[in-house]
């Protein structure tokens, strides 16, 4: 019976002719339909997978395997564009939008052998952190359908958790691949900014996008990254550095340097269990030889607002272009003059979340405000790069919980917005600053959920990011 | 900062949505929140920082000047709300 | 009643030119014109989820090369800006303009006029993508969008408030459509929309420093309807003025069927843009290297051209400006003087004969058929006496354009080489003389006038082959 551990294992599967692609296959699409009350997935491409794996198999058997990701079966956040596929952001503005292209990440993913299971549900607009704002409905998480999964990549979180796929691809402006991550027990990669290409991604802040990938464990990961990362002539932000390559050998007994903020661990909203478990794993880092220490970070009370203030600057910009006139929804409602027509389209399409953020937006953008709010981001911003630089002149790497609190309950949070945006202080950092960031699921907490530490490092540096996140997933036991 | 009527209107506007009488009290007095709650930002005196303006150091990424990668007429128009065969098509609400 | 001793008018126009690129600003769409519609559109174009620009680097150089033609200084640290407003002809919801940092400041266009030359202060140049065209009027119901022109790469060149009469506008817009024609950034063709020109325009009384209100007029298509709306305008403002009324700030379009305008239905709130640099674009930092690359690829533009033809040819002004008009018309006369050095000749055939050719037949010197090595060959030939310059203008020419034959071989087939021998040149003005007695005899007793009518009958009994140099002065020897 199939089993899925690691990429590695599953290709010694094939090559041993232990399993096949078809079967595979197979077992994901009975797993997602055992499991659809998670509501993880929109839409199942089950024929598509079934034909590919029988080519994938048929080619195997003739020229044996061909492609880093030969069989994989990925799962995409529904904001990644793939060619004639429906594509939504989880909203109904999109409903029906059928996409002409595939995103950059699909080619590289297709072009190295991996089968796209289905599309996963999502925040709207991958604007959220519980995932419940998606118009498919909330998605559940596995460990607990009583708790939301986290979001923005809610749907794509719980389907590695729960075994309904090998590896998602999700996206991430503020921590929506990480903290999910943190949530359901899981690997969430943020890479540095510039290092996969955001062509095919539906923007929700083009300075902050990036997207992320999630697996049971670190060397899928990499081999993931690996695949999508480079060079790409339909974006202009990308990197040219080449992707990277992570050979997971390392110097043995090498001794890190670690960082972590004062602040953040003692930051009022953290629950207690989560720190004193940080904590523990310090002392259990310093004691095996490495040097963590305590770094100040005066500014961490205002890099909440200052991702806000920027995210839905982009934002309301990004989403202008859903008006009903070249796709997505059109309002049946009369009107009575074009500002109507736009206003009909738009609020009958979007969810509250989406337009609150439109509004913000729009506000720190509006003459008169623009100096204090938006420019005011930007410089903070830039200060926050400089301290970075800094702190990783010293360090190897910065160490932190995810989140400061476990999975919490369905509605818990859902009626205020503000709560919901200080759940994301210790994530929103490395999408401001641009540096990478991954979760590792390292730690349990006394309610059931799992929880996570999160390791940056600085920018275009994931292979010494992966190699520490195997070391520390190692102590935890788990690798 | 308050976000009164007028100002709420405003932003309705220029963002083009609207809002019933109900939700528009509850989004005035969510943004009324976030407003406050960015107005943090005032504490910090950063003026001799320059603003960030973008994320890689990359200048003077551009493209040669060819014809590539345009779609069918059908193809474009697939996705259409309202069309016809060749023209995409919104309501006529132009007075002249 | 006259109000211009009482007023004067200020105007500032922008004029926008597209970029004579093959592809979009943002994108590989072809921006070729004419195109059916929605045929020249991608996802990028139409803003689908998912889409990212990339710069199209020769609309960069082209903007340059217009700002290097206007004395502009480079902006070299310069970036792009969205500016968001809603329109169903803008398929992101925002242009991609540029707003802090134009890629061009200050320069000046310089104008003729009837107080001489003038320089026109521009306030800057900067890049900006074109939006799609709305149709209202092929269906009752629903006003059509193509996309095609949608993402085409602008510059749009803007004046400081530096213009004082609707005429000074008719030759500012002249020079820039003379200007993007001649460094071949814009075909300049404003009935087809590349070029287009809004107008700015306030009155204020004589003497008064500060601008008064300013009217924006729009839907000027030609450059006759600048000066004309102008026009139009003025009057206007001074008669609501001069009744009472206030000039209320306002946006009006050109009305070409009767030359008047009228207010646009006014939005009720003047539109913010919030404009904030383009997250999705890399700035640019131009190099003296590129920006010397640029310069070094420019053609001498046509004011120092005009003086060159003036100095090195020795041409008056006004054939050497004639010269001038199009890049086109002076490449051909810069190559034909490399094969004659009878300038003056030279000049005379271009801005005689060829010009009234090419002006029947609808020619252009683009792609001329007429090789001006061979149209040397036919100056030479006048030069020497073989052909009168009549019957190379009005026979040989057209000829040579139409088959492609040199000069010496068409007068040979068509007998039409002037003749200059002396025998056959007697014979002839023997001819005339012995049938023309009476005449003879008047001319004889005084009537030197009747020269020409014996040089004409020679002319036409050696059917326009006898030289009529040769022959008055043979007649005046045999009539003395």
């Amino acid at each position: 019976m199939f089993r899925f551990s690691s990429i590695k294992d599953y290709h010694n599967a094939l090559l041993n002719g232990q399993t096949t692609c078809v079967e595979t296959v197979h077992y994901y699409v009975s797993q997602i339909k055992t499991a659809a009350h998670l509501n993880a997935y929109i839409e199942v491409f089950e024929q598509d997978a079934i034909a590919r794996a029988t080519e994938l198999d048929n080619a195997r058997k003739q020229n044996g395997m061909q492609g880093k990701l030969h069989g994989v079966v990925v799962g995409l956040k529904d904001v990644i564009c793939y060619k004639g596929k429906t594509l939504t952001a989880s909203s109904k503005i999109l409903a029906g939008f059928t996409s002409l292209f595939n995103a950059t990440v699909v080619d590289k993913l297709l072009a190295e052998g991996a089968i796209i299971i289905g599309r996963q549900n999502c925040d709207e607009f991958a604007m959220g952190s519980s995932n419940e704002n998606s118009a498919y409905g909330p998605v559940l998480n596995h460990a607990d359908n009583t708790r939301v999964p986290g979001g923005s990549s809610g749907g794509s979180a719980v389907a590695v958790q729960a075994d309904l796929c090998m590896i998602s691809l999700g996206s991430d402006t503020g921590g929506s691949v990480r903290q999910p991550a943190d949530f359901c027990g899981i690997v969430g990669l943020k890479p540095t900014y510039g290092r996969i290409s955001r062509y095919g991604l539906i923007a929700y802040a083009s300075s902050f996008d990036q997207i992320g990938i999630f697996a049971t464990n670190t060397e899928d990961v990499a081999i993931a990254l690996e695949v999508i990362s480079g060079a790409d002539e339909f974006d202009s932000t990308v990197s040219n550095q080449p992707a990277p390559v992570c050979d997971f050998t390392e110097e043995t007994g090498k001794k890190y340097k670690l960082a972590y903020f004062k602040e953040a661990l003692e930051h009022p909203g953290l629950d207690p269990e989560i720190k004193a478990a940080t904590e523990a794993f310090i002392k259990t880092l310093t004691a095996a030889g490495h040097d963590v220490q305590a770094v100040d970070f005066e500014l961490l009370d205002y890099i909440i607002p200052t991702y806000y203030i920027l995210t839905t600057a982009e934002a309301s910009s990004n989403l202008s272009r859903y008006d009903g006139v070249k796709y997505g929804h059109r309002s049946s409602k009369p009107y009575e003059d074009l500002a109507d027509f736009y206003k009909n389209n738009r609020s009958e399409g979007f969810g509250d979340e989406v337009k609150r953020r439109i509004m913000l937006g729009t506000f720190v953008l509006s003459a008169g405000y623009y100096d204090a709010y938006y420019t005011k981001a930007q410089r903070v911003r830039n200060m926050l790069r400089r301290k970075t630089q800094v702190v990783f002149n010293q360090f190897d790497a910065i160490i932190s919980p995810t989140v400061p609190s476990p999975a919490f309950k369905i509605s818990e949070k859902s009626n205020d917005p503000i709560e919901m945006y200080l759940a994301d202080i210790y994530t929103v950092f490395a999408n401001l600053v641009g540096i990478p960031g991954i979760s590792l699921p390292l730690f349990k907490h006394s309610t059931g959920m799992p929880f996570g530490m999160q390791v940056m490092t600085s920018e275009m540096n994931e292979v010494p990011l992966l190699r520490l996140s195997k070391r520390l997933m190692q102590m935890a036991g788990l690798e | 900062m308050e976000i009164t009527d007028s100002v709420f209107e405003q932003l309705a506007n220029l963002s083009r949505l609207s809002f019933s009488e109900e939700e528009k009290q509850h989004i005035k007095s969510d943004l009324q929140r976030m407003v406050s709650f960015i107005e943090k930002l005032d504490e910090v005196d950063i003026a001799d920082v320059p603003p960030l303006l973008f994320m890689s150091n990359a200048v003077n990424v551009w493209r040669e000047d060819e014809v590539r990668g345009s779609v069918s007429n059908s193809e474009a128009l697939q996705n259409a709300p309202q069309h016809d065969e060749a023209f995409f098509q919104v309501p006529k609400v132009i007075k002249k | 009643m006259d109000y211009s001793e009482k007023y004067e008018v200020v105007i500032g126009l922008e004029v926008h030119a597209q970029l004579a690129t093959e592809s979009k600003l943002f994108c590989g769409d072809a921006t070729s014109f004419g195109a059916a519609p929605n045929t020249h559109i991608s996802p990028i174009t139409m803003g689908h989820p998912g889409t990212l620009p990339k710069t199209n680097k020769k609309a960069v150089a082209y903007a340059i090369k217009m700002g290097m033609a206007c004395n502009c200084e480079i902006e070299k640290e310069n970036y792009f800006a969205r500016k968001n407003y809603f329109y169903p002809d803008l398929p992101k919801g925002y242009q991609v303009s540029q707003h802090t940092t134009p890629i061009c400041k200050g320069g000046y266009v310089t104008i003729k006029t009837a107080a001489g030359a003038r320089n026109v202060q521009l306030n800057r140049i900067h890049l900006e993508e074109d939006a799609g065209k709305s149709i209202h009027d092929i269906n009752p119901d629903f006003t059509c969008l193509d996309y095609n022109r949608a993402g085409v790469p602008l510059i749009e060149i803007v004046t400081e408030p530096d213009l004082f009469s609707a005429d000074e506008a008719y030759q500012y817009v002249t020079e820039v459509r003379k200007l993007v024609r001649w460094i071949g950034v814009c075909d300049g063709n404003m009935e087809e929309g590349s070029l287009r020109c809004d107008a700015n325009v306030s009155i204020r009384l004589k003497g008064e420093t500060k601008l008064g209100t300013k009217v924006e007029v729009k839907n000027l298509n030609s450059i006759r309807n600048v000066k004309k709306a102008i026009e139009f305008e003025i009057q206007r403002m001074i008669a609501l003025v001069e009744s009472g009324g206030k000039v209320q700030q306002q946006t009006r379009s050109f009305d070409a069927s009767d030359d008047t305008t009228f207010a646009i239905r006014e939005k009720e709130e003047a539109n913010d843009y919030r404009y904030f640099a383009e997250p999705d674009l890399s700035p640019f930092s131009l190099s003296d290297e590129l920006l010397n690359d640029i310069k070094n690829s420019m053609p001498t533009l046509p004011a120092a051209l005009l003086q060159q033809y003036i100095a090195e040819y020795g041409l008056n002004e006004y054939d050497a400006t004639q010269l001038c008009l199009e890049k086109e018309t002076a490449d051909y006369f810069s190559s034909l003087v490399s094969h004659t050095s009878n300038y003056k000749a030279a000049a005379n055939w271009m801005n005689g004969p060829l010009r009234q050719y090419m002006n029947e037949h609808k020619l252009s010197f683009d792609s001329f058929a007429l090789a001006p090595e061979k149209l040397a060959g036919l100056l030479k030939l006048v030069e020497e006496g073989q052909l009168n310059f009549s019957i190379a203008s009005s026979r040989i020419l057209p000829v040579m354009i139409e088959t492609g034959k040199d000069a010496a071989t068409i007068a040979t087939e068509l007998n039409l080489l002037q003749v200059s021998d002396s025998n056959e040149l007697e014979t002839w003005v023997n001819g005339v003389i012995e049938k023309m007695p009476d005449k003879v005899a008047e001319y004889k007793k005084g009537k030197k006038g009747l020269i020409g009518l014996f040089v004409g009958e020679v002319k036409k009994v050696s059917k326009g082959k006898a030289d009529p140099k040769l022959v008055t002065s043979l007649l005046e020897e045999k009539l003395k």
